[in-house]
Order: C-alpha cells, then structure tokens, then sequence
C-alpha cells in the first residue's frame, strides 16, 4: 500500500467521522434544506470533471469530460440556488400582525 | 509539488473547511443561510483553483478549454434556470434530478479514466491496472450509475411522470438478484488483474438497470428517504472519484455528504418507524393482513358539510391546523394560511402541528407554509405542541393520514411505535380529505371512526377555499 493511498484513506476515514458528528445535532425542521444543502457540496466533483477534461485528447474522452463538466456544474449551481431560495423562507418575516395577546398558539421559538 | 500546486491544494483545503463550518451553521434558522452561503463560497475557491492549476500548468489544449467553458456555460445555465423557476413545491424533485447528474458525473470520471488505463495497457501490455484504482473505479461506477438512473425514477415518481405508487418489476427480486450477481462478477474479474472495457460496461448496465429496479418498487410517500439514501450514495461515488484520480478534495466532500446522507436518511426513517432496509425491499402496506389488530372494528364515519366546519372553527378560541402530504399534493399552502388569517382576524389562536415526515421530507411542511408567508414561530413540532391538543376546540387535519392514527400508539399494527399526532385529544377534529382511501401504511384511520370526528370530504384546496368563503360569511 503507497503512503498516498493510506493519506488518501486518513483523509476519507476521518471526514466520514466528521460528517456523521456535523450532521446528528440537525433539527427536523431543516432536514429538506440540509439534504440539499449537502447534495450541492458533492458539486465538487467538477473539480474531477475539470481535471479530465484538461487532459482529454480522444473525441470519446472529450464527450465523456464534457458531459461530465457540464453534469457536475448543473449539480453545483443549481443546488446552491435552490438551497438558498428555501433558507430564505426561514428568515425570520418583520412580525406579521397578531390579532390578541400571544396565546396557546405561540411558541417563543429562536 | 511546486509553489502554485501547494496554494491550490491549500485553496481545497479551504474549500473543504468551508464544506465542514457552512454545514455547521446549517444546524440552526438563524445562521442556516450564512452556512449555505459560506460553503458557496468554499466551492468557489476549490473550483477557481482548479481552474488556476489548470491554466499555469498549461496541460489543457484549446479545446479542452472550450470543453470545459461550454460544459461550465450548459450546466450552469440549466442549474441556474431550474433552480430560479421551480416552484417551492416541486423542489425534491429538482433536488433528486441534480443528485442524478451528480452521480452521473462522478461515474463518468470513473469510466473515463478506466478506458485511457486500457488504452495504455493495449500499447503496453503486461501493466495491469493496480488494485488501488480498479477498487474504487468499480465503485464509483456502480454507485454512481445506481445513484444516476435511482434519483432520476424518484424525481419521475414525484414529477409524476411516472406513477407514484410502487410498481411491481416482474420477476422482482429475481432480477435484483440476478443484477447483482452479474456486477459482482464482472467485478471480481477486473479485480484480478484483467482489464476490459467491454466488461466494465457490463457493470454500467446492470448498475444503471439496478438504480431503476431498485426505485420502481417504492411507494412515492418514502421518496424522502430514497432521495437522502442515494444523495449519500453519490457523496460516496465522488469519495471514489476522488481515489481514482488521487484527489483530496473530492474524497473530503464526498465522504462528508456520504455520511450525511446516511445519517439524515436514518433520521427519516426513524420518524416512520420505518427501517431503510424495509423501505429498500418495498414492502409495507402490499396487502399483509397486518389490518389494525385488535383495534376498535368498525365504527360509524360522520360527514361534515362546509357550513357546519366553518361555524366551529370561527367560535373556536384554539385551532390546531395538522398539515400532510395531501396538503403539498393540492399545493394547497396559500389556501390554508389564508383560512389561519381569516381565523386569526376573528381572535382564534392558530397553530400548526408539523409531524417531522409532514410533506414529502422533513422540513418540507416548513419550507411549504413559510412560503406561503405563515409566521414561523406558528408552525410547531410534534413533541411541543402534542400536549396542547388537548386545549385545542378543533383540530383540522388537512391531508394527514397515517401521523394521526391512534392505532400508532398500541402495537400489532403496521404504524405502531411510529410517532404521531395527538390529534385525538382534542375536543373536536375536522379532517379534510378526497376520500376514505387508507394512508401509505395501508390500514384504516381509527380517527375517522372517532365520535369527535368530522369528515369533510374535498380535495385540500377547494376544501379550505370552500371554508375560506364560508368563515367569512358568517
């Protein structure tokens, strides 16, 4: 086994570890947005897709890093916007008018 | 490693830490959006780097860089397009498609670089391609396809392209089976030191074929998790992405969402008391005779007209509104909030009991009705507001079946042990709903059987609009 094969699997070992700690605190109310929130961070795989596409020289190579850019930039920007349009429903709205006195109904919630 | 390849690889190691902190701050309202926007920012740094690397070194040709511009321009523009236009209700679909693509992605890297490997080795045989790529070039492909063809079918079901009930692959588990056997094999026989392109198609195929038998069999209520298991899977196809071209980068984001994502879909699981694995086989609610044991049999369903519902929610001094996936389903969010306002205008305390697998994902009940401008400190969770349903005058469940069902609360039943709703609790429950028609669980609502109960058969939105008119009549 290379050392970079054993750095390469510290490396992988040690952030599964950290995305199982970073996402067990989350509440429910931000699961949809946290899954697309995470299904954008896999975006990186254009960074791979970049890499092959700069050392693509056979046409089935090309077309193969093409769709593969194009894939993975689809996956990054689309999924950072749409994850932002939900997190922008949570921000908190300027108080909407409440007819009587905070009630049964209202939860002081942050 | 020269200077510039040492700031690149630093430039990912930000991108990385920003991947880590952005998901974070995702854990609360307040810094989510910072969270999103910070990892945003780390993906631009790891991406513009790349592109830094790329330039200096000097490797890409002219029309490497076209590739790459074009490929940046089509999909950045798609993304960008879908993202900005799709409706906040149709959003998991959108969600599943770029899950799909980036799977996609992550296989093609894979592929890409077996068939150059192969390409070296016909000029140069006797090299064979070492067990420390062909190992993770094979996942990677299986994965990824599975994840490609999986999260394409989920956002077709949930489209509604293709029918959301589960569909019965014939021959079934046979052809899981068999699927899984030719990928192994295929598998082992690269493993050991042959190298085939042929044979690695082989596995394309059946993996591609595998991610729509896998998906075709499941019911569109459990798409939530099916979403998350295989937004998991492609964090785990570009981890192997990342050992095949010995990227860091990719191996530290694709195992943090591999892991996230495992951990998420046993969280929504759990809330249906459900194991990924059931869900996985598709069983549930397929006509197991497991129709409610020993529970109350029979009863009389007492139906309510418009009128009759109005006048109890407007003398009402509490209404508890318990949304479901019938309300996301009618896309009936702005008719409801309308109903609460109308409500409110008269001095009745509204609240909303959202069951965490409310809607087609946790969350996506908030999302909904946040949209729709409802007041966030309204919409409460399961555990807070269960002990106030017994101060509630009425309970309106609009669309929710089985997170209501008292049967949950004894065992011997397909929902028992799920957590639900007290909705029983309170002193009065209107239910809005198309029909008697059971729930994904497949068995009777004793709800609807309760004496407290009134059912007002209408689709969710031409219900509440029907109410919506009636309160204000009064």
């Amino acid at each position: 086994m290379s050392t970079e094969l054993l750095a390469a699997l510290t490396v992988f070992v040690l952030a599964i570890l950290c995305g199982f700690a970073v996402i067990s605190k989350v509440p429910a109310t931000l699961h949809t947005p946290l899954m697309s929130g995470a299904n954008s961070i896999h975006g990186i795989v254009l960074v791979g897709s970049m890499v092959i596409a700069a050392s693509a020289t056979d046409p089935l190579s090309q077309i193969l890093s093409f769709v593969a850019v194009a894939f993975a930039t689809m996956n990054v920007v689309g999924g950072y916007v749409v994850t932002d349009r939900m997190l922008q429903m949570f921000k908190r709205k300027p108080a909407a008018p409440k007819p009587a006195a905070a009630g049964a109904g209202e939860a002081p919630k942050a | 490693m020269d200077a510039l390849e040492a700031v690149v690889r630093l430039a990912w190691l930000v991108g990385a830490a920003g991947f880590v902190i952005g998901l974070m701050q995702m854990n609360s309202p307040a810094t989510a959006r910072n969270g999103n926007l910070l990892s945003a920012g780390g993906m631009a740094i790891a991406i513009g780097g790349t592109a830094v690397l790329l330039a200096a070194r000097g490797e890409a040709g002219l029309t490497s860089w076209i590739i790459i511009v074009a490929g940046i321009a089509l999909g950045g523009g798609l993304g960008l397009y879908t993202a900005r236009t799709v409706k906040m209700t149709a959003m998991p679909q959108l969600v599943s498609l770029f899950n799909a693509v980036g799977g996609g992605a992550a296989a093609l890297i894979a592929i890409d670089d077996y068939i150059r490997l192969a390409n070296v080795q016909t000029f140069a045989p006797g090299n064979a391609i070492p067990l420390e790529i062909s190992i993770p070039t094979v996942l990677d492909v299986v994965i990824g396809s599975i994840t490609f063809t999986g999260s394409l079918i989920a956002s077709g079901k949930l489209m509604g392209l293709i029918p959301g009930k589960p569909i019965r692959v014939p021959g079934g588990q046979l052809v899981t089976l068999a699927l899984a056997a030719i990928t192994a094999v295929a598998a082992m026989y690269l493993w050991l030191g042959n190298v085939s392109v042929p044979i690695l198609f082989v596995i394309i195929a059946a993996s591609l074929t595998f991610g729509v038998t896998m998906v075709l069999p499941i019911g569109g209520a459990d798409m939530p998790v099916v979403i998350s298991l295989l937004n998991s899977f492609t964090g785990t196809a570009v981890a192997m992405a990342g050992f095949v071209i010995g990227n860091d980068v990719l191996i530290i984001a694709g195992a943090l969402v591999g892991a996230s994502g495992a951990i998420l879909t046993k969280l929504m699981a759990d809330a249906m008391n459900r194991s990924v694995i059931n869900i996985m086989i598709g069983g549930f609610g397929g006509g197991e005779g497991t129709v409610a044991a020993g529970g109350p049999e029979g009863g009389t369903v007492r139906s309510l007209g418009v009128d009759d519902a109005a006048i109890q929610l407007a003398y009402a001094q509490n209404v508890i509104i318990v949304p479901g996936y019938g309300l996301a389903v009618a896309q009936a969010q702005h008719a409801v909030r309308e109903l609460a306002e109308q409500l409110e205008s008269r001095g009745v305390n509204v609240s909303y009991a959202i069951h965490p697998v409310a809607g087609r994902m946790p969350g996506h009940m908030n999302v909904l009705l946040a949209e729709a401008n409802v007041p966030y400190p309204q919409l409460r969770e399961m555990e807070d507001i269960n002990p106030e349903f017994e101060r509630a005058d009425v309970a309106l469940v609009v669309g929710a079946n089985d997170v209501t069902n008292p049967a949950a609360r004894r065992s011997g039943t397909p929902v028992s042990g799920m957590p639900i709703l007290d909705v029983d609790h309170a002193r009065s429950i209107i239910v809005i709903k198309r029909s008697m028609g059971r729930g994904y669980a497949g068995i009777d609502n004793e709800l609807y059987v309760n004496p407290k109960t009134g059912m007002l058969f209408a689709d969710a939105k031409q219900g509440l609009a029907d109410l919506v008119a009636a309160v204000k009549a009064l």
